[in-house]
């Protein structure tokens, strides 16, 4: 009846868990019961978990990013603390079992559950205001997405109290993953969540192909695209054709741990090799999914507060693809020392450090906008300079990893893991970091706290380099990763101080979740009243804070690659038709919420082989979408009278800001050639409410 | 049902066109289907020698069978093509007609495949004899699944045509479904090509 | 960027090119099956044909059944299949490419 499920999978031996579920289940109790008190699952319902709308969808990717950035950093701070604690030889206060599932699941949550939900998020929210669409091409797939990606993290925190996680690694290698040395349920949580979440990305991938494709103004022609916009589009097909390579390396592992084939197996024929390469051929290009958005939010945040042009568009655009196309033709790198010759190794190695020049135009082309430029230091611009500079030197590391014989003596080693921290921290997350701050008034109204925020800042700036100098240090030192003890005394000191660097990273997230209280708290004061808080270029500026559920009221027509500048400085931003029209958006529905729980369940019974359930949900998932395809009535009408009032409202506000009077005094598009004495700060004037 | 046929025609016509936002979208998710069913397809050649001295290519496959089942589904194509060409005629009983010529293909392709494999892992080799076995159902398998759901989907799209009629929205899923059905016979033309026959080949020579 | 209006019809299919599809993948169909039954050739050229009429036959079904080209109704449907070929052809050419030296140095063929 419940396949291999019994209540001994409901017994934790180790206190630490039983505490972590305490605190889970208490904090979930809480969380309903407030949500009861308060009767506030109506409004839930009805505005969050049936919503088709893009900026809700952005909001809940980035709410469920957030909370696995925290989980995740939990389990990154528990395994710098074995290791600064432990001491050559010692016990430490973590079985080796433990140590392996943080580890494991540092990893698989913040690739999976933090930063590619985060990403997604901000292309939810940024990319049909950026190129003056209503919605993404198919909102109802989007919202299934985001909900996919939801029931997957459930799987992830529900093997904290059913069964255990995975110990294999964010990587699962065979043949450690396999059935003979991981028998436990572990390694199939891992499997099922990364398999929904996989299929989740996959769908948004089609989705926002299609979206850039599809759905540009008029006048908006590729090469007038935002630069976050561009990125997206090869982040998206670069997600296209490389997740299903993920999708198949699990679902044969899948298959080789519940009815026995031999696709990754060390006997009978199979190949462990296999998986290993199948997976980086997927792995290698999810490292440029993850980065190249980030890059466009840097684009954007550079040129709104250099108040300039993006220096070399153009040759941004080409190396943006030149990375996409190259990252197909690296994923070698990763295992340099299967045993090939050396001439695939030179090749693939060459490859990688190709990638380098592509990754340094981009540089120089943000350091040339930023030339001359009047810089605001405001905090997406710290984010940016902190980017630049920490960057370069991961970039530096990874050509070093990049030569084959380095590579030998450096690989599985911790300066492997400082290597890619020091690219994904920069390089991702605070591109997510800067583009969180600078599109959360458009969604929300109001503009975040600045001074939490530089705090939030130094604090994963300094921290940063404090946890992972002293790992480049050690693992020069020879000291390789994912050691639950060693038995080198010259090690300790290294790693503690690692692990102060990790308390002051702590005291940057912490600053962030402060810098929201607290920006909610004043929200009055920081209200964006105008829709453009920062003197934006770009067409998600030339709209309301919070924009209306049909984001643009007319169909904005595109003329320059800086579109909402042009207007600006044509005189023709905010205006307004003769006459208003009806306009049809899609109807919100719970398709996206069944599937999703079917798809939950689907994976709670295949961990456990409850074999009816699984069948059960897969027949459900069909007849809901078979359901959901006879209905034709799937658009409801905001009539013009609304559309209407609306704008006459933003109007209203637009006049008491005293816009008008400002976008007056914008002649040029803001270069250069600006004179010094004519510049008019748009962030003082948003501050201040009066023109400077 | 129609009060102007010539204007609902051309919007029929229009709904089916490939560079519609819907259609280009499916046809993205066509191409990751063409990434994944190339993983399988790596996987089989990675391991199509390995027998782990298990039954090899020629003591299990058929000429005679893989040949029906190829002409099956390349009739299928046909039928499926000439249900488009009614669809722009405009004609729903003639859809209807060929969408059913290409079930009955399609559910023959299903049910000789399926004995096949039946037969295969009577004979004791099954798909967790040897990696050559595995990756064998586990390529032709995938594309058997997605035939069955091709073929759910033909029903269902019949279902729509005679309660909906032959609306825009049905026309579109329409063009969708012929992306997918001639997807599965390209598919199908790389496997009985690497799997069938060059396995049959090496058997016959050796 | 253009958009195509609600109703404008786009290319219709006829019977005619489909049955022309038809019979050019039924001969590239029946030669490889006529070559291994038949045992016409080597082996080696035998692979060599069976390898031709698929290329051949996957473009006849791309042209005839798919319709692809460059009008501007297929133009993005036409990159995106190039585009999946040249990935496809980088990442299984490239792994059979490192697995043959792999198989070889470990002697790890046929085991």
């Amino acid at each position: 009846m419940f396949g291999k499920l019994t209540l001994d999978a409901l017994y934790h031996y180790d206190p630490i868990i039983v505490f972590a579920n305490v605190i889970m289940i208490g904090a979930g109790v809480l969380v309903v019961a407030l949500l009861t008190y308060y009767r506030k699952w109506g409004y839930l319902y009805r505005e969050w978990f049936t919503t088709v709308d893009h900026k809700k969808i952005g909001v809940v990717y980035i709410v469920i990013a957030l909370i696995f950035l925290l989980r995740g950093f939990i389990d990154a701070a528990m395994v710098r603390g074995q290791q600064a604690t432990v001491g050559a030889g010692g016990e430490g206060y973590l079985s080796a079992a433990h140590f392996a599932e943080l580890f494991t699941g540092h990893g698989t949550m913040m690739i999976f559950f933090m930063a590619m939900p985060f990403l997604v998020g901000l292309m939810n929210i940024a990319i049909p205001l950026q190129i003056g669409a209503r919605d993404v091409s198919f909102p109802l797939l989007n919202a299934i997405s985001v909900w996919l990606t939801a029931a997957a993290g459930a799987l992830v925190m529900i093997s904290l109290l059913v069964g255990s996680f995975s110990e294999a690694g964010w990587s699962g290698y065979t043949p450690f993953s396999g059935l003979e040395h991981s028998p436990g349920p572990g390694v199939d949580y891992w499997i099922w969540a990364l398999q929904i979440s996989g299929i989740s990305t996959t769908l948004t991938g089609v989705n926002f192909v299609t979206t850039i494709l599809k759905k540009r103004a008029p006048g908006m022609t590729l090469m007038r695209m935002p630069m976050f916009t561009w990125t997206v589009l090869c982040t998206s097909i670069l997600i296209v054709v490389s997740f299903p390579a993920l999708t198949v390396a699990l679902a044969l592992l899948a298959l080789d741990r519940s009815v026995g084939t031999h696709f990754f197996t060390s006997i009978m024929g199979g190949d462990q090799m296999m998986y290993i390469n199948m997976f980086w051929l997927w792995g290698h290009p999810e490292v440029y999914i993850l980065v190249l958005p980030a890059f466009g939010i840097f684009s954007e945040v550079v040129t709104t507060y250099c108040n300039k042009r993006l220096f070399g568009y153009t040759s941004m655009v080409w190396a943006t693809m030149a990375i996409a196309f190259l990252s197909f033709g690296v994923w070698v790198h990763h295992f340099y020392t299967m045993g090939q010759d050396p001439l695939r190794n030179s090749i693939f190695g060459i490859a990688t450090m190709v990638i380098a020049i592509p990754t340094g135009v981009k540089i120089y082309d943000w350091i040339w906008t930023m030339f001359r430029g009047r810089i605001e230091y405001k905090l997406p611009m710290l984010w940016t300079l902190g980017f630049l500079i920490t960057f370069v030197m991961g970039g530096m590391s990874g050509v070093l990893l990049a030569i084959p014989g380095a590579d030998y003596k450096m690989h599985n080693s911790l300066f492997l893991v400082a290597h890619f921290h020091n690219v994904l921290i920069p390089g991702t997350m605070f591109g997510l970091l800067a583009g969180f701050y600078y599109w959360w008034p458009k969604v929300f109204g109001f503009r975040l706290d600045e001074k939490w925020g530089r705090h939030s800042f130094w604090g994963w700036l300094v921290g940063f380099y404090v946890a992972f100098v002293p790992l480049y240090m050690l693992g020069i030192m020879g000291m390789p990763r994912r050691m639950v003890t060693y038995d080198n005394p010259t090690w300790q000191f290294w790693l503690v101080i690692a692990a102060i660097g990790a308390i002051i990273v702590a005291y940057g997230i912490f600053s962030m979740f402060m810098q929201i209280y607290v920006s909610w708290r004043d929200r009055e004061k920081n209200a964006d009243l105008t829709g453009d808080p920062w003197g934006g270029r770009t067409l998600e500026w030339a709209i309301p804070s919070p924009p209306p559920e049909y984001n643009f009221a007319v169909v904005p027509e595109v003329r320059d690659r800086d579109a909402f500048m042009e207007m600006k400085v044509k005189n023709r931003a905010y205006e307004r038709p003769a006459k208003y029209e009806d306009i049809h958006m899609p109807k919100s529905t719970p398709l996206p919420i069944v599937v999703a729980a079917l798809s939950f369940f689907f994976g709670f019974a295949y961990v456990w082989h409850i074999w009816w359930l699984a069948g059960l949900c897969v027949l459900g998932t069909v007849a809901a979408v078979i359901a959901r395809s006879f209905n034709d009535e799937t658009e409801f009408v905001i009539p013009a009278s609304q559309v209407q009032a609306d704008e006459d409202a933003f109007h209203a506000r637009l006049k008491q800001a005293d816009v008008f009077t400002y976008i007056d005094g914008i002649q040029e598009f803001g270069d250069e050639r600006t004179p010094a004495g004519q510049y008019v700060s748009p962030t003082s004037r948003a501050t201040s409410g009066a023109p400077g | 049902m129609a009060s102007s046929p010539s204007y609902d025609l051309n919007r029929v016509r229009a709904a089916a066109r490939a560079d519609t936002e819907v259609n280009f979208g499916f046809w993205a998710y066509l191409m990751s289907d063409v990434v994944l069913f190339s993983m399988l397809f790596l996987a089989y050649v990675n391991l199509s020698q390995r027998f782990a001295g298990g039954p090899t290519p020629a003591d299990i496959f058929s000429l005679h069978g893989v040949f029906l089942e190829t002409m099956a589904l390349l009739a299928s194509s046909l039928t499926f093509g000439l249900a488009m060409v009614s669809l722009h005629q405009g004609r729903k009983n003639h859809i209807i007609g060929w969408l059913l010529a290409t079930a009955v293909l399609g559910i023959y392709f299903l049910w000789h495949e399926v004995s096949e494999f039946v037969h295969i892992i009577h004979e004791g080799a099954s798909f967790t004899r040897s990696g050559f076995l595995s990756a064998y159902f586990g390529l032709v398998g995938t594309h058997g699944a997605h035939v069955f759901f091709g073929l759910i989907w033909i029903a269902t799209m019949i279902a729509q045509l005679a309660v909906k009629g032959l609306t825009p929205p049905v026309a579109s899923r329409l063009a969708r479904l012929s992306l997918f059905w001639h997807f599965l016979d390209l598919v199908w033309i790389c496997v009985f090509s690497t799997v069938y026959l060059p396995g049959i080949l090496a058997g016959g020579s050796s | 960027m253009s958009h195509s209006d609600d109703a404008t019809p786009g290319h219709a299919p006829t019977a005619r090119g489909y049955v022309m599809g038809y019979l050019a993948a039924l001969v590239l169909t029946l030669i490889p099956f006529g070559a291994v039954y038949y045992d016409l050739m080597s082996q080696g050229a035998i692979l060599l044909v069976i390898a031709i009429t698929a290329v051949l036959q996957l473009g006849v079904h791309l042209r005839f059944f798919l319709h692809l080209d460059m009008s501007q109704e297929q133009r993005w449907n036409t990159i995106s299949v190039l585009f999946s070929v040249f990935t496809m052809f980088v990442m299984v050419g490239g792994t059979l490419w490192l697995f043959y030296s792999l198989y070889a140095r470990h002697m790890m063929i046929g085991y």
